[in-house]
């Protein structure tokens, strides 16, 4: 059954005006929704949230281990809380109130880093977010989600809404173009999405690569090669019976992230794949542990081959 | 509860502190004897908790920041109902939940601690939620002087003042001593009545062993409408044993048998000296 959209056809945002106006749809229905922010309600598009819900906003200025620790509290008293900063930041300031006072704690913030991977590109490494798959993905009991397009941010949203349970979202703030026509499938955390079917190549991915990993299967199928594509959106669970699926139908398996190549989806996967026997050739793609090179996002996608070319050479080169 | 039950109540818990540490070969022993004060006066005169209302949304709350005193905190919920205080027999033991800072596993505990600067924001959250809901409950946290120089304190200091949250009271076991030395001369945050006062907080100065001034205290929350309130409690590290009192090694000391057996006939002695009410 296809899931309900508010998403109108062919008008692509970026996830962050989505993630602003699910977050308002919610609000209106549901007096426990809080947004805390850290003076990041206009990174975060929230400042039209702040003023139609004033009593459901709550700034505590530019201290991300208080937002965190503040929402924290709100949740333990029922609240269904949406603490959001810049991914940079609330992951690695705040990892450890996510990890005590969320994780362990077991207070189901909902944890929304904004201008999450590389999405602020020029303003260099203090303002990137290459380390969050991984130091949330060694913290028990938090649901780890990269969303690609629209129509995944939105329901990631409402999902997360509705779970119980303590959940880190990060997006970007580029215009993402619908993977699919239609979105004929219900999005359900822990559950990869098929983008594109073929059996030569499974191409993983996960966030904003996932619609460059799409374009690459154009160039491939030009060199007769036909690859699936999966939209891995929740880094944690990790879908596994989907990764055997593509594995176990391919002759070779890509990853793709907006995260350093250490300790993200790539790694998850091989670790998967590995113990699980299944041996296939295999690329992880991401940020390489450097610093990183300066320049637009796009600038560093390309730099480091995360576009629609460089991803269909690595997939290729994979099965010579 | 009479003062003079509630003093008794402090030195049967400074006997089941030492006893259960003792017998589990571990524990914060100092820290536990310098908050046991204001534990019991919390639970036995001023908060409205108990073990039936404790999932109801307008008890009042709880939070130690300094998480790891908890034996004190699980002396007092165990005298309270929470659970047996036959648990404590397993504190620190495999596989039990009675570990050495709260966790939510345990009946009672509102939050899991142990990481410091994590109290006030939680309480920050909590106090916010009832002025959201318009309930009447309030936030108690006990912290450490140790833990003041954790920077999500002060951060959660302004939020405290900005959202003039005067149903959160703070209070801070202030036992100048902590594992390395005088707080002094670790890192000096004095004054701190006048720090918090600058940021907005109403401060109220107390001896922290005096059971009668500290109820007289509690019962004068909120010291100030629309602020914040911080109790700095004055106490004494290892209070009631004293060879223990103000003396470092005790901060997660544990007693020989010997030492054990002296410190109980110490107690002893004391609970002998607290006056019949009739």
């Amino acid at each position: 059954m296809a899931a309900e959209t508010t998403i109108e056809k062919g008008k692509a945002k970026t996830n962050l005006d989505v993630f602003s106006a699910s977050l308002q749809e919610l609000a209106e229905h549901d007096k426990d929704i809080i947004v805390v922010t850290s003076d990041s309600r206009g990174s975060g598009k929230l400042a039209p949230f702040g003023q139609r819900f004033p009593a459901q906003h709550i700034e505590v200025g530019i201290a991300e281990q208080n937002l965190v620790g503040v929402a924290a509290g709100l949740a333990s008293c029922g609240k269904k809380v949406f603490a959001v900063s810049p991914a940079c930041f609330l992951t690695a300031r705040a990892l450890e109130q996510i990890k005590n006072d969320v994780a362990y704690s077991d207070n189901p913030v909902k944890v929304i880093g904004i201008s999450a991977g590389v999405s602020y590109g020029a303003l260099g490494s203090t303002h990137h977010s290459l380390h969050d798959f991984a130091a949330l993905r060694a913290i028990n009991n938090i649901i780890v989600v990269a969303p690609a397009d629209n129509f995944e941010t939105e329901e990631a949203i409402k999902a997360a809404a509705k779970i119980n349970q303590p959940v880190y979202l990060r997006f970007g703030k580029k215009i993402m173009q619908p993977l699919k026509e239609s979105n004929d499938d219900d999005f359900v955390f822990g559950k990869g999405r098929i983008i594109a079917e073929g059996s030569d190549v499974a191409i993983i991915a996960t966030g904003e690569t996932v619609y460059p990993a799409l374009q690459a299967t154009n160039k491939l199928r030009e060199q007769g090669i036909h690859a699936t594509v999966v939209s891995m959106h929740t880094i944690k669970p990790l879908d596994t019976e989907l990764i055997a699926t593509v594995a176990n139908k391919c002759k070779a398996v890509v990853t793709v992230e907006e995260h350093s190549v250490y300790g993200g989806l790539g790694e998850a996967c091989a670790s998967y794949l590995l113990q699980n026997g299944l041996i296939k050739p295999f690329k992880i793609m991401g940020i390489p542990d450097e610093y990183t090179i300066t320049g637009s996002q796009q600038d560093i996608f390309n730099h480091y081959g995360l576009n629609e070319k460089g991803i269909a050479e690595q997939a290729a080169l994979l099965l010579k | 509860m009479t003062t003079k039950e509630l003093q008794r109540k402090s030195v049967q818990y400074r006997k089941n502190i030492l006893k259960y540490i003792f017998h589990a070969n571990a524990g914060h022993t100092g820290g536990s004897l310098s908050c046991i004060d204001i534990i019991n006066v919390l639970y036995n005169h001023t908060m409205n908790v108990s073990p039936s209302n404790f999932r109801s949304p307008d008890r009042d709350r709880y939070i130690q920041s300094k998480g790891h005193s908890v034996e004190a905190l699980f002396v007092v919920l165990a005298d309270k109902g929470f659970f047996p205080e036959s648990d404590l027999n397993t504190l620190c033991k495999y596989g039990s939940h009675y570990i050495g800072h709260p966790t939510r596993k345990v009946n009672g505990v509102e939050q899991n601690t142990g990481a410091l600067g994590h109290g006030l924001p939680i309480s920050i959250g909590t106090a916010l939620a009832a002025k959201l809901d318009n309930r009447n409950y309030r936030v108690f946290t006990l912290m450490g002087d140790g833990e003041l120089p954790e920077g999500s304190n002060w951060e959660a200091a302004l939020t405290a003042a900005h959202y003039k949250l005067d149903n959160l009271c703070a209070i801070i076991d202030h036992n100048k001593l902590q594992i390395t030395g005088p707080t002094s001369e670790v890192c000096n945050t004095d004054p701190i009545d006048k720090k918090f006062e600058s940021f907005g907080w109403a401060v109220r100065h107390v001896d922290g062993h005096d059971l009668d001034k500290l109820k007289k205290t509690f019962e004068e929350i909120p010291f100030a409408d629309g602020k914040p309130n911080l109790v700095i409690a004055h106490t004494i590290k290892g209070k009631g044993v004293s060879y223990m009192e103000n003396v470092i090694k005790w901060h997660h000391g544990v007693p020989n048998e010997q030492q054990y057996e002296e410190a109980i006939s110490e107690l002893d002695n004391a609970m002998g000296t607290i006056p019949d009410d009739f």
